[in-house]
């Protein structure tokens, strides 16, 4: 057996058994809805309904309705695309890097974690494409042979990286995910009652039957994708940095910005994933599983990674008045000083003054506390992208075209749409699928469960007796 | 020689495991292990061989950089040369540097899904699959042993003795 000092905090709390475990979490998908649920995916379809009615008139009008003009070329839109692909980096991150780590902690926040980190770059996804105007014309940015001279894309250009790096991000923790979600699946259908729910996760469950082979299989599969997954995390936000990196606009070509990005990203991501766990272990009773050390964990993340953004933001600070560039300094006064100033401030207080008020203990492990942190921190990453974009771009070379970017109804509805189809994904997830990877939480029972931490050899061999 | 399939049901992984190796050593092959997460220590116990698929990965993986390659050569050198801000262009070695990402992302894309669908296909897990648990509760509480009578020489009664000298749940016996 292997068994963990017992300093080390217990990771699943009470006394439950393998079947608890089950019911704990498939009590939701087992039940009827609840009203809260109810009144929850009404406000979010109504919201989600509101933002494709946005992204229709949109498509219908063209991208004049946004409130772009010819020096802020890129503004909301692409601020939402890599504040929302910067969320959805937590998810890979605790399923893969934890997993390579051996970190047993992320078994029960691993599956909601994916979910968020799939819808999230669904809506990231979505940016670029409207951003084209011409959505239907999207698939140009494959390299498909045509009849244009055999016009080929750039592979050159970053942006074109990005085709890749997102479009496989995305399609490899889906699969990742899914991989993960069959055995669960499985397990619902073998307890379903009802004809029509049997049916459907039979379908789901891909006929899994857990024998020994496929399990041995699983755990290869699972190891390997995330020693995949691992370098994909950190290639796809280098990836969208160098959408601004490569370019040469004072404030946007830094080298710094590969690292930078990532740490940001797993930053926002975290803070994500802690809005969303905070509410769920509340609402679906999942408190024993998801501990308040899963959530100090997090905090720790968001200690480090946030550290590290702050770091960068003052070397950056720092390197445009040491470069002796003019243009490179002055974009970097314009930042703080400028007329977007309080956003640049927005974006300091929230991104490198707050996540260090997570070093006082009693802080980080205060749920209300970490809550409210979690959407600071969501709120400032948001800013962090809109300073990088407008606040570089607005004021360009020639003082003639600088200008101003006012969002339009049309900017913000995009955005709080896709918060809205963001939200009607994830509950459906919580009502239908697993929320946690609950036959994983079993193999962590016997090492990091309460009741057995502290059980010495000879009280484990009496409760588990192997001969007659 | 009529086959039987002796399942004996446990309760716990660590039970199962211990009464694997007391069945083992006493000679009993056990065909196949039943249960609701992988039981870590029990392939080498039931003779199982070590996987090959990240074996497959791997190759996979090659074949995805070998086209991404390729693939670049011919749009980007090959058929139709352009002039991309100053960035050479007369030879994949010149070019390849900025070909890393793309190379590298596609190395991913084939890799993950070409294992995931070596994965189903040799679990032969599908959609529209029927399952091949023989209890329904082996996902999720319960550890279901699966021996069958004709891959052993011991006899029947002498395996049901030995199983019933661990601490098992149940045992069923069912003739195919």
């Amino acid at each position: 057996m292997h068994r963990e000092a017992s300093i080390r905090e217990p990771l699943v709390l009470g006394n439950p058994t393998y079947s608890d475990i089950t019911r704990d979490v498939l009590h939701t998908i087992e039940n009827k809805p609840t009203k809260g649920w109810k009144i929850l995916m009404t406000i979010a379809s109504i919201i989600a309904v509101w933002g494709v009615g946005c992204i229709l008139y949109l498509l219908g009008v063209g991208v004049g309705t946004w409130g772009l003009n010819k020096t802020v070329g890129w503004a909301w839109d692409i601020t939402n695309f890599v504040w929302w692909v910067g969320i959805g980096h937590a998810g890979t991150l605790i399923s893969a890097v934890l997993l390579l780590f051996r970190q047993k902690w992320r078994m029960a926040i691993n599956r909601p974690a994916e979910a968020m980190t799939i819808f999230a770059v669904f809506m990231a996804g979505l940016f670029p494409m409207i951003h084209m105007g011409r959505i239907w014309m999207a698939y140009w940015v494959l390299p498909i042979p045509n009849q244009f001279g055999s016009l080929w894309v750039n592979f050159n250009s970053p942006l074109l990286w990005d085709v890749f790096a997102i479009s496989t991000y995305l399609s490899v923790s889906l699969v990742f995910w899914y991989i993960g979600l069959i055995p669960d699946f499985a397990t619902i259908r073998d307890r379903a009652t009802r004809p029509v729910q049997k049916l459907m996760y039979s379908l789901l469950s891909f006929g899994w039957s857990g024998n020994a082979k496929a399990w041995q299989r699983f755990e290869e599969v699972s190891l390997v994708l995330a020693g995949l997954a691992t370098p994909l995390v950190f290639s796809v936000h280098s990836i969208v940095s160098m959408d601004f990196a490569t370019s040469v606009i004072p404030g946007w070509h830094t080298t710094i910005f590969p690292p930078y990005f990532v740490a940001g990203a797993v930053f926002s991501g975290f803070a994500m994933v802690q809005t969303i766990m905070i509410i769920v272990r509340k609402v679906m009773r999942l408190e024993q599983y998801v501990t308040i050390k899963h959530i100090e964990y997090m905090n720790l993340v968001i200690i480090v990674t946030g550290s590290i953004v702050g770091v960068a933001y003052l070397t950056e600070l720092f390197i445009s008045y040491y470069s002796g560039v003019e243009y490179e300094s002055y974009a970097f006064i314009n930042r703080f000083s400028g007329p977007y100033w309080w956003s640049y401030w927005a974006m300091m207080t929230c991104n490198v003054v707050s996540p260090h008020l997570f070093w006082v203990k009693k802080w980080r492990t205060n749920l209300t506390f970490t809550f409210i942190m979690s959407i600071v921190v969501n709120i400032g990453m948001w800013f962090e992208r809109f300073v990088i974009i407008v606040t570089s771009i607005h004021r360009d070379y020639v003082p003639s075209s600088w200008s101003m970017f006012h969002p339009t109804w049309v900017d913000i509805g995009i955005f709080i749409g896709t918060l809205g189809i963001f939200s009607v994904f994830y509950l459906l997830f919580l009502k239908y699928f697993p929320v946690l990877a609950f036959n994983e939480v079993k193999t962590i029972l016997k090492s990091s469960g309460q009741q057995y931490k502290n059980m010495t050899d000879e009280e484990f061999h009496k409760l588990h007796p192997v001969k007659k | 020689m009529s086959d039987k399939t002796i399942y004996a049901i446990y309760d716990d992984d660590y039970v199962l495991l211990e009464s694997a190796k007391h069945l083992v050593e006493k000679g009993v092959h056990i065909r196949d292990v039943f249960s609701p997460f992988p039981i870590h220590g029990l392939d080498p116990v039931i003779g199982l061989p070590r996987t090959r698929i990240a074996i497959a990965a791997f190759i996979y993986g090659m074949i995805g950089v070998s086209l991404a390659l390729t693939g670049m050569w011919f749009f980007m050198i090959h058929d139709w040369p352009m002039n991309i801000g100053g960035k050479p262009n007369f030879s994949l070695f010149d070019n390849i540097p900025t070909f890393v990402p793309v190379t590298f992302e596609f190395g991913v894309l084939c890799a993950a899904h070409g294992m995931a669908i070596t994965f189903m296909l040799r679990n032969w897990t599908l959609p529209g699959m029927k399952a091949k648990n023989p209890y329904p509760r082996s996902t999720d509480d319960r550890f279901v042993m699966e021996i069958h009578t004709h891959d052993n020489e011991v006899s029947e009664d002498e395996i049901t003795s030995l199983i019933n000298q661990t601490h098992v749940l149940e045992i069923d016996v069912k003739h195919s």
